[in-house]
């Protein structure tokens, strides 16, 4: 089976407010208000440009927004946060 | 229904109809100096019923009801009707508005700019907005605080001041030519008195203002001041409105747009004299 | 000129043909906007008017009651979207139904429209997964109690409801149309079977098949509670598809009586028709409604409360439904 692909909101699918450490996001397609953290912005932010693979979205955090200290443990688990919380689809 | 009465109160007309006379006898009087709706079409309709057609007789019961309900609504006596229609009006506001982010707050303002005070039941909200007006600010109301998310600007709800417990003797000796409607011992929540709101208050009601300072009052504490940082004064205002959620994007674009706009400050304060000092000097230093 | 409003006939009225609201004054507006508040129709009646003349303060009322409508689309959408991303692993095929469907398929029906709970129709033999799904979603069970899920899974034709834990909506999910304690037993795997695929994969009844499925709901599983709107959805799928076929889908389903009287009665309220014999207590009981929002004719209610009931349960079984409620009321 193939590596599950994550798609994120389409790119004016948000609105994004940052506050202080959390940054409030109302997602459009829902009407729901969430307060997120890092690395959950950004994340959102690349799956909004494309659906990728666990593997290739813990390439591009690194690489721009040098998050290198993130496993891939850490990271599937917010994405499961995420995909439950409707703003991220698992394909 | 038998007995009617009409009202603007800001921007939101009010009908009210009742099985009894009392209740819109004492509306009227109090009401008395406040438009009427616009257009002559008002916003909401509110009922004070009676559940059977001989409970308006026999120990009469006023059940709430309008355009919006709540199933739980307790029934209150026929002496506290005043409080029911309170009740009831507030229950249309709460869950009826869509042209404004209802803001659980007190407001005052001075000079087109308006202090929000926000908090739970008791924290003193309508106290702390009597005794500033006393002092020279404008009232703009003591329950709700109404934020027009395309101008950023609050409009004023100056409905009749809901004064608790020992909150009535504290507005009744910061304005002692107020007019007062019947004290109502023993409601569910405590004593209660609703004062009129001063003249100036309903004269001007029309006028908005900047939102200036976000206060979060605490009553019963020695005095502190904090400040409260954006994300925490965020969710607690979520969570002062009623109509967040209802509202959507606006309601999203409205309260980041307060959040950013003002400073967010928790107080503690030990009494009405502190808390007074305490929100001046706030607002000297802004 | 000033009308005296005796029941929501002028609602009707409003609704079927806007520029009526031409003749009201103040008084007028305000019985009007009290009823269709209290019908669950103020969003509807609100895209029915807009454009016409009007005083600004009922544009500015009628401006929030639209926009309160666009934000309830939103959020059914979002449940359904929902559902399907949580039922996309169960093979089998989910129907929108009531005004979910109206909107996720763009009709008529559906503008403005009021939306409660998301109502789905699965296959009965697919019914034990979907709940399984569901409750692996982030779906909890609503009621506890032992009686009222005995009595659903056993007599209705749904799962007991869930409500979503984060999102606080519920879900009714049906496996046919009508309880199965009902004397009429629609064929689901018929409607199933002609039913819409959309965009996303999630479907929706055909044309007739959700008027037969509006008429059913309506005459036989209520108590005609929010009569008015279900007409008015009834009318707007009558308006935008035509009933070519309809009175032979009906027959197929044992609801020929049931579709033909709520053509009837759409046809009184909303055009030229005049109701004679029973549907004209059928039209006092769904227009009884008085200016203040107030429910009015209690004895006309009662009797179509106790039909609900009447209609949905043998006599026997009847009985003892309402002992048990009246002895944990």
């Amino acid at each position: 089976m193939p590596d599950a692909l994550y798609r994120g909101p389409p790119e004016d699918g948000l609105l994004i407010a940052p506050l202080d450490a959390f940054t409030a996001v109302y997602h459009r397609a829902s009407g729901i208000t969430h307060l997120l953290t890092e690395p959950a912005p950004q994340i959102l932010a690349i799956l909004q440009e494309r659906a990728l693979s666990l593997d290739s979205l813990l390439d591009r955090l690194e690489r721009d927004y040098d998050l290198a200290d993130g496993t891939r443990e850490a990271l599937a688990a917010r994405l499961d946060e995420l995909v439950e919380a409707g703003l991220v689809a698992r394909l | 229904m038998r007995h009617a009465f009409s009202v603007r109160i800001g921007p939101i007309g009010f009908r009210i109809g009742s099985d009894w006379r009392a209740p819109i006898a004492t509306l009227e009087t109090l009401y008395r100096n406040y438009p009427g709706p616009r257009d002559g079409v008002a916003d909401f309709t509110v009922r004070l019923f009676a559940r059977r057609p001989w409970r308006r007789f026999v120990r009469p019961s006023v059940e709430i009801g309008g355009d919006y309900m709540l199933p739980e609504a307790a029934p209150l006596p026929l002496r506290q009707g005043l409080l029911a229609a309170e009740m009831a009006m507030n229950l249309q506001m709460a869950l009826g508005v869509r042209r404004y982010l209802l803001l659980h707050a007190s407001a005052v303002e001075r000079d087109g700019h308006a202090v929000l005070m926000t908090g739970i039941s008791g924290a003193g909200k309508s106290t702390l907005a009597t005794l500033l007006a006393a002092r020279g600010w404008r009232f703009m109301g003591d329950e709700f605080a109404l934020l027009d998310p395309a101008t950023g600007l609050v409009h004023a709800f100056p409905r009749l001041i809901s004064l608790k417990n020992e909150g009535i003797a504290a507005a009744e000796a910061a304005w002692p030519a107020a007019r007062m409607g019947p004290l109502l011992r023993a409601t569910p929540k405590g004593d209660i008195r609703h004062m009129v709101p001063d003249a100036r208050a309903i004269a001007t009601m029309d006028t908005p203002a900047t939102p200036a300072l976000l206060v979060f009052p605490r009553y019963g504490f020695a005095a502190e001041t904090r400040p409260v940082p954006p994300a925490e004064a965020f969710v607690r205002m979520t969570q002062a409105s009623t109509n967040y959620v209802a509202l959507g994007e606006a309601g999203f674009r409205g309260l980041t747009g307060l959040i950013a706009q003002v400073p967010s400050v928790a107080i503690d304060y030990p009494d009405g004299a502190s808390a007074i000092a305490q929100v001046e000097a706030l607002w000297s230093a802004l | 000129m000033v009308r005296v409003v005796k029941d929501a006939r002028v609602l009707a009225r409003a609704l079927a043909d806007p520029a009526s609201i031409a003749g009201l004054d103040a008084d007028g507006w305000t019985a009007l906007l009290a009823m269709a508040r209290a019908e669950q129709l103020i969003g509807t009646l609100a895209m029915r008017v807009d454009g016409l003349a009007m005083p600004a303060a009922v544009k500015a009322i009628l401006d929030d009651a639209r926009e309160a409508a666009e934000h309830g689309r939103r959020a059914a959408l979002w449940e359904a979207e929902m559902a399907r991303r949580a039922l996309a692993a169960v093979d089998c095929p989910v129907v929108l139904l009531k005004g979910t469907a109206f909107v996720a398929a763009g009709l008529s029906a559906g503008q403005g429209r009021s939306i409660g709970d998301l109502d789905i129709l699965v296959p009965r033999e697919s019914i034990d997964t979907v709940e399984a799904a569901l409750l692996a979603a982030g779906w909890e069970w609503v009621k506890p109690d032992p009686y009222d899920d005995a009595y659903y899974r056993r007599w209705m034709h749904e799962l007991p409801p869930l409500i979503h834990r984060e999102r606080d909506r519920m879900i009714d999910v049906h496996h046919t149309i009508l309880p199965l304690t009902a004397r009429i037993t629609p064929d689901p795997v018929a409607l199933i079977d002609d039913s819409v695929t959309l965009e996303n994969a999630l479907r929706t009844l055909s044309p007739n098949g959700m008027l037969i499925h509006a008429a059913a709901h309506l005459f036989a599983d209520g108590d005609l509670a929010g009569g008015l709107r279900n007409l008015w959805d009834i009318r707007c799928l009558v308006e935008e598809f035509g009933t070519d076929g309809l009175a032979a889908d009906a027959g197929r389903h044992g609801l020929s009586a049931q579709v033909a009287r709520s053509l009837r009665i759409v046809d009184a309220l909303f055009g030229a028709g005049e109701a004679t014999g029973i549907d004209r207590l059928y039209v006092r009981r769904v227009t009884a409604r008085d200016g203040w929002g107030r429910p009015t004719r209690p004895v006309t209610r009662l009797a179509f409360y106790i039909r609900s009931h009447w209609l949905r349960m043998p006599p026997a079984m009847l009985a003892r439904h309402l002992w048990t409620k009246f002895r944990k009321a």
